[in-house]
């Protein structure tokens, strides 16, 4: 390899094209660029922009269908695109490796971790299996997996998604390559646990001096780690700059409107509070549900939702955050009537709802509808656009013939998609145009409350921005009301009126948006809304050692694997910075009220929250990322 | 776009096309065998007994001196209808109650799974044996027992892909819309399910010529004056030493049959996902 001059990686005029019929598609188009010794370039855009299609280059390979037309790739002295097959073996895994989205769908469940991370250590023959083994455990340790000497030993089921994300970068780190791509590696991954994994891999580079690419859609995540961007689109490269000069001074339209895009609170605030108090649309009190049949005493076998209260109002929108696991799709399955509670009643206008959607009428399912995250299989692929929309048409308010592709056409319009869509197939529609069809679906019911599961989660943000946009318009035009289910705050907080955080099952806060963001927090609600990234390169070494701790919860129970952790404690206790010992660990933590207006369940005093709250951390958390209009 | 050139090979004549030809003809000559047969099925021809293949009498002549041409086409009106009907009852009878034990779930799949699979426990010759030993061995008998045999296979592969697409959220959306089990299963499933499930039904078509030929060969399936082709073989098979064509062109005949429509259903589309491109 030699300490040769100039940078590391050098690609020129790269082109890369996906065999079709009856043409061909030009998929990458005339892409340059250097990534010198040490350095992390982060490759942006949306999908189909390219972006992954590059990195896969960098190692020689092209996705089936596609291939590699023209162009000079070059990794340290060794010309990519000229490797014959056997040259390609040697290099990859050992100049080149590879860290993908999802390190579950990566690892063989089969086979233990150890095994797996120093595969190509041993398969380049690099290094001898107990030499390989030491410095795969020097690896977990750089990492800060918990446990390093034995995690080796276990099966990639028995750690979570974010050590298992590390694991990965092990893998890719065992064989000292000279580059290292990072595939979108915390795209999957809770806020809380994304802080644990990013700050793990920055370590890992600076200490290393790694030379890394980085594939990403969000441009917050790699302000944190890179030291130049490159903005894709289309296959072309847009904008190339430092991270700095990026997020500061884009010069390109398109970078620009990434970055409007990756704040969406800072255009699409709520219309109008709602203040007068009017009967609540929808009450859900002491609602108890989960799954696997109830035991003798009416409690759920492997209980999800425990004792959760909450009220939508006519035309507000209350959002819902947790992790994953945290019951906030089951959340909306029960009120959808799709789960029946175990305990616990939901009202509509007062009125009880039957648990069962088969019990309810026409008219109570009418006025409740849900949109789901995955547009892709929400809508049928055997079915054209206009008969799917019918459909509901039909179904409540007998509406065919010319009268329901009438109104199709209005409800088109409405989500702002042209008539001709409506005799296309799914499978012809982009995820945004899909998303807009599944919502004009739960339009043509006329509902008063829409239930929305991540509905903007599977999208860009451009795009996931839009949809945004459009359900406020929606409910400014049509007074909906929504149930609006995320992981992500700040999507949240663009739409929503009212806010409750979901914690194993339990509401932690709840109450008015304004409020739930401003000092004193539940503990749970300070780590979510410390962990988002900012749109500035420094947020990630600003952040607190304890906040960090609390994020891993490495060790503790996850609130999946106690269901009935919260029978005699804090759900929350295992991950608590704030607990107090004695107290949190042995009682239920009283719901009180706080005086900025929210509902909370903690054991800590205000004054306590408050104190932690504004002293524990070092650097001003911004609690409405309000940007310089 | 490109100058590079991509190097592909000239397209063979599709095995495909050549199933679905060599189909059509058997499809054909079931339809019309009474009218391009040039003899009746029971007409003493010729003097020769297992003749040889002549101008005369392409297919020879069988064991009574018939027109073999002529039993072979009017056989493939039986093998390919009882056939067929038997077939369309297994996988019309085995996909119902395979979207019905889907979309309810619970106790009714409980049931039908496990009696379905007590069918499938039993060996499928010496059932049919059994069964038309003791009814007799009347059409209406060998298509019912042909059914029931390959109903809890056609069940099978459609249960185990409905309750996939079951579990797929415009499902979801159509039971919190309210709808009933019969439209998720006819409108929402089923759709989804016709290529799979017509792959299925070829399969299946070609394992109940093979069992009603086995039975007509063991003398219990098609009864004289009807012979289906297995029964050609079994009455033939004297000639069978001496290689005369009476009983070489029925078994052709089968195997032309099952190899056709295996062929065939190698190359049906495959089924319209939801992540198909523009």
């Amino acid at each position: 390899m030699g300490a040769d001059a100039g940078p590391l990686v050098s690609v020129a005029g790269l082109r890369v094209i996906a065999r079709g019929t009856p043409k061909d598609t030009v998929i990458v188009n005339d892409v340059s660029f250097d990534i010198a010794r040490g350095e992390v370039v982060a490759l942006i855009g949306e999908s189909g922009s390219g972006k992954t299609t590059i990195a896969l280059s960098l190692l020689g390979y092209a996705r089936p269908g596609c291939r590699i037309a023209a162009g000079s790739i070059r990794v340290g002295n060794t010309q990519v695109d000229a490797l014959s097959p056997r040259g390609r073996a040697q290099f990859r895994g050992r100049q080149v490796s590879y860290i993908a989205q999802s390190a579950a769908a990566s690892f063989n469940p089969s086979q233990r971790i150890m095994a797996q991370v120093i595969e190509s250590a041993l398969i380049h023959r690099l290094l001898t299996r107990p030499a390989a083994e030491a410095k795969a455990k020097n690896l977990f340790r750089a990492l800060a997996l918990p446990d390093p000497e034995h995690v080796g030993s276990r099966y990639p089921h028995q750690v979570s998604g974010g050590q298992l994300q590390r694991l990965m970068a092990a893998m890719a780190l065992i064989t000292d390559p000279e580059l290292v791509i990072m595939d979108e590696p915390t795209t999957a991954l809770d806020v809380t646990t994304q802080i644990e994994v990013l700050r793990a891999f920055k370590s890992v580079v600076k200490e290393h001096h790694t030379t890394a690419l980085y594939v990403s859609h969000d441009l917050s995540v790699v302000a944190q780690i890179a030291d130049r961007i490159i903005v894709l689109r289309d296959g072309t490269i847009q904008e190339l700059g430092s991270t700095t000069r990026i997020l500061s001074a884009p010069t390109h339209a398109y970078t620009q409107s990434l970055l409007a895009a990756a704040d969406p609170a800072a255009h699409s605030a709520p219309s109008a509070p709602i203040a007068v108090k009017q009967p609540p649309l929808l009450q859900v009190t002491g609602l108890i549900a989960g799954y696997g049949g109830n035991t003798p005493q009416g409690v759920p076998r492997l209980p999800v939702l425990h004792k959760v209260d909450c009220t939508i109002q006519p035309g507000s929108v209350l959002g819902v955050i947790g992790e994953s696991g945290s019951g906030k799709s089951t959340l909306a399955r029960v009120v959808a009537g799709l789960l029946p509670a175990a305990n616990g009643t939901i009202a509509l206008d007062g009125q009880t709802l039957p648990p069962h959607a088969a019990q309810r009428s026409r008219e109570q399912l009418r006025r409740i509808q849900i949109v789901f995250q995955s547009a892709d299989v929400a809508l049928n692929p055997a079915h054209r656009i206009d008969r799917i929309m019918a459909r509901p048409l039909r179904f409540y308010h007998g509406l065919s013939g010319g009268d329901a592709a009438r109104r199709v056409t209005a409800l088109l319009d409405m989500v702002r998609l042209s008539p001709a869509i409506a005799d296309r197939y799914p499978g012809e529609l982009s995820g945004g145009q899909k998303q807009r069809v599944n919502l004009a679906r739960a339009l043509a019911a006329e509902p008063s409350l829409i239930l929305c599961d991540e509905v903007t989660s599977a999208l860009d943000t451009v795009v996931g921005a839009a949809i945004l946009e459009l359900l406020a318009e929606l409910r400014r035009e049509l007074g909906l009301a929504y149930m609006f289910i995320s992981h992500d705050l700040s999507t949240v907080r663009a739409i929503c009126d009212e806010v409750m955080i979901l914690y194993a099952g339990q509401a932690v806060e709840y109450g008015d948006r304004g409020a739930l963001l401003a000092p004193p927090r539940h503990p749970y609600t300070d780590l979510l809304i410390s962990s988002v990234p900012e749109l500035r390169p420094g947020w990630l070494d600003e952040i607190s050692s304890v906040r960090l701790a609390e994020a891993a919860g490495d060790g503790a129970p996850r609130p999946a694997a106690s269901p009935y952790a919260f029978v005699d404690r804090c759900a929350f206790v295992s991950r608590c910075a704030m607990r107090l010992d004695g107290v949190c660990d042995t009682q239920v933590p009283p719901v009180r009220r706080l005086p900025k207006g929210t509902m909370i369940r903690c054991h800590r005093t205000e004054q306590d929250l408050l104190a932690a709250q504004t002293s524990a951390v070092t650097a001003p958390i911004p609690l409405l990322h309000e940007r310089a209009e | 776009m490109s100058a590079a050139v991509t190097t592909r090979r000239p397209r063979l004549p599709s095995t495909g096309a050549i199933g679905a030809a060599v189909l059509a003809f058997w499809l054909i000559v079931a339809v019309l065998a009474p009218w391009i047969a040039p003899y009746s099925a029971g007409h003493l021809v010729s003097p020769t007994i297992l003749g040889p293949m002549t101008w005369a009498f392409p297919f020879g002549t069988d064991y009574l001196g018939r027109d073999m041409l002529s039993r072979v086409l009017l056989g493939a009106r039986i093998t390919v209808g009882v056939s067929a009907a038997a077939t369309a009852l297994a996988c019309f009878a085995g996909v119902t109650l395979a979207l019905a034990a889907a979309v309810r779930g619970g106790w009714l799949d409980a049931v039908l799974s496990r009696v379905l699979d007590a069918v499938i426990s039993l060996p499928s010759l010496l059932f049919g044996l059994v069964v038309v030993a003791s009814l007799g061995a009347s059409m209406p008998v060998l298509i019912a027992t042909a059914a029931v045999i390959y109903t809890p296979g056609a069940y099978r592969t459609a249960r185990s892909l409905a309750v996939n697409i079951n579990a797929l959220d415009f499902v979801t959306v159509a039971r919190a819309r309210g709808e009933g089990t019969w439209f998720i299963m006819r409108e929402e499933i089923l759709p989804n399910l016709l290529l799979p499930v017509l792959t299925d039904f070829g399969l299946r078509f070609v394992y109940v010529v093979l069992l009603l030929s086995g039975l007509s060969f063991l003398g219990l399936g098609v009864q004289p004056p009807y012979a289906d082709w297995g029964s050609l073989v079994r009455e033939n098979m004297e000639g069978l030493v001496d290689g005369s064509p009476a009983v070489i062109m029925p078994a052709l005949a089968i195997a032309t049959l099952t190899i056709a429509v295996n062929l065939l259903i190698d190359h049906l589309p495959t089924r319209r996902s939801a992540n198909d491109g523009r």
